[in-house]
């Protein structure tokens, strides 16, 4: 290697300059485009007339307030959900064939029945069978239930990707098979699984507005309870809306910078 | 050299077919301790099918394979039972497996990938088993490697590291599988170097390799394998310099035509 260091050629610099300047460029016009969608929306719905600042006022915070729930309701179900895919997962490559049906039957019933149908049949048929839950808890049970069989799929898949010669190298180092699973297979299947795990919770928190029609006060059952009566639904279903975008961004951020500090001890 | 000791492998007619393709067609090897045993052969002649069978990571259709005095036959009809698991356990824990891609651990450092299988397996206290990593890593040249992942290792720096890994189990035979197919050029040299250390201080090895000059440096002995079967074997002298067989011959033609170009 050369001591001296070469003069950095100017059209180098030219190259950078341009660069950033097109960057920049990028940048302004595309967060311009969405201010000015948003203003044409606002303006839209100013010019109907259709404008309650003061029902704005004295409902907004009690909407917002379901914010609360609805993370509430959706991070548990998303635990219940991972809980149930990794058992549904190692059901699913289990060579025990009653484990292999049980995994099976579960995906299979869940994936086959509508979300909706699922919540109301906790909700209002169980305690035909002596099982009563309250609402909160039976939308995070059905909720669960639900990912946790969409879930299954991607933790097999994630077990799956996680190659062949890990599970021989722990073998051959005279690893039983349930160490190898928990030690090596199973840390190494997370890492590749995250990315999916995020976007199901994205989902899973605007999936959490149907839990509203057996009663959990959250966000969208709020929106609907105090907007209906007084016909202020279109500020309070646009208020619902955007407090659920504002929480998938702000979840997307987060799931963004999870994947990237998981991604750094790879490489 | 160290002077040849007991049978510590022992493998007898061992078939395998994968499919219908008769891959193994009655093999009998014999390795005794602080022997250092080479195989080579063209790919596709079954070799590296033949080490698999050592620990069973490929199960044997026909045949039984005895290490340090655990006899375990072929069961392919009973493979997954926990009784033939259990014994082919015991056969692994006796035999250290080096693999082409050397398979470290990537979510463990190096240091853990060492110390994983004596704690949780041998259940050996833990700063106990850390010294232990830590004399093999010396040992291999790579202390200072000790709490990197091994995606910041080189090829040749992560073969050294599962060489210490398995060296950490205090294995009666050292298995290698095409251990320098994978690493670039100038990267065989490190992983060879070790290897014949431990040869010379005694290491019982069996070696899948294509490095012919390697093998006649380090191998005790040196069988030939051609289409399933063990067509010739011998001291490295008389079957790289001097093979009897004509499909030896036209193997040795063939590899040091392809050395050359």
């Amino acid at each position: 290697m050369s001591l001296m260091v070469a003069a950095r050629p100017p059209i180098l610099e030219e190259i950078d300059r341009a660069r950033r300047s097109t960057g920049r460029r990028h940048r302004l016009t595309f967060a311009a485009t969405w201010v000015v969608i948003m203003l044409l929306i606002g303006a839209a719905i100013y010019a109907t007339g259709n404008r309650d600042t003061d029902w704005i006022a004295s409902f907004g915070p009690f909407i917002l307030g379901g914010a609360g729930i609805t993370v509430v309701v959706s991070v548990l179900s998303i635990m219940l959900a991972v809980v149930l895919a990794l058992l549904g997962a190692l059901g699913r490559l289990s060579s025990n064939s009653v484990i292999n049906g049980l995994a099976s039957f579960y995906v299979s019933l869940v994936r086959g029945t509508p979300l909706l149908v699922q919540i109301y049949f906790i909700y209002f048929s169980l305690p035909a069978l002596g099982i009563i839950l309250p609402a909160i808890e039976a939308g995070v049970l059905a909720l669960g239930f639900n990912y946790g069989a969409y879930m299954t799929e991607i933790f097999r898949a994630g077990i799956q990707a996680v190659p062949r010669g890990q599970r021989e190298a722990a073998e051959a180092l005279g690893m039983p098979e349930g160490l190898v699973q928990r030690r090596i297979v199973l840390p190494q299947a997370t890492r590749i699984v995250i990315p999916a795990i995020g976007n199901d919770f994205i989902a899973m928190i605007k999936d959490s507005a149907l839990v509203s029609l057996i009663g959990v006060q959250e966000l969208f059952w709020r929106a609907g309870t105090t907007g209906r009566p007084a016909r202020n639904t279109l500020e309070a279903f646009i208020i619902a809306a955007l407090v659920y975008w504002a929480l998938t961004i702000v979840f997307s951020f987060f799931q963004e910078r999870l994947e990237k500090r998981m991604a750094r001890g790879d490489r | 050299m160290v002077a040849l000791g007991d049978v510590v492998v022992r493998a007898t007619g061992i078939e395998k077919y994968f499919g219908e393709h008769h891959v193994l067609r009655g093999i009998d090897l014999e390795v005794r301790k602080h022997e250092t045993v080479m195989l080579v052969g063209r790919s596709g002649s079954g070799k590296t099918t033949m080490l698999r069978c050592l620990n069973f990571l490929e199960e044997p259709t026909v045949g039984a394979v005895e290490i340090d005095g655990v006899r375990v036959e072929a069961d392919p009809l009973h493979a997954r039972s926990r009784r033939h698991q259990e014994q082919i356990r015991q056969i692994r824990l006796r035999a250290g497996m080096l693999f082409q891609d050397f398979n470290l651990f990537p979510h463990m450092t190096v240091l853990q990938n060492c110390i994983e299988a004596p704690t949780r397996v041998r259940r050996i206290p833990k700063d106990q088993a850390v010294a232990t990593a830590e004399r093999f890593l010396d040992k291999v040249g790579l202390t200072e490697k000790r709490d990197e992942h091994p995606a910041r290792l080189s090829g040749g720096q992560k073969q050294r590291v599962a060489i210490a890994r398995a060296l950490c189990m205090e294995p009666q035979v050292l298995m290698f599988d095409e251990p320098t197919s994978a690493l670039d050029p100038e990267l065989v040299g490190e992983v060879l170097k070790t290897m014949e250390e431990l040869a010379h201080e005694g290491s019982t090895m069996i070696v899948v390799t294509h490095e012919m000059s390697f093998a006649r440096e380090a191998a005790d002995r040196v069988i030939f394998m051609d289409d399933g079967l063990i067509v010739e074997e011998g001291p490295p002298e008389q079957v790289l310099d001097a093979p009897r067989e004509e499909r030896t011959q036209q193997f040795l033609r063939r590899f040091l035509r392809d050395a050359s170009a």
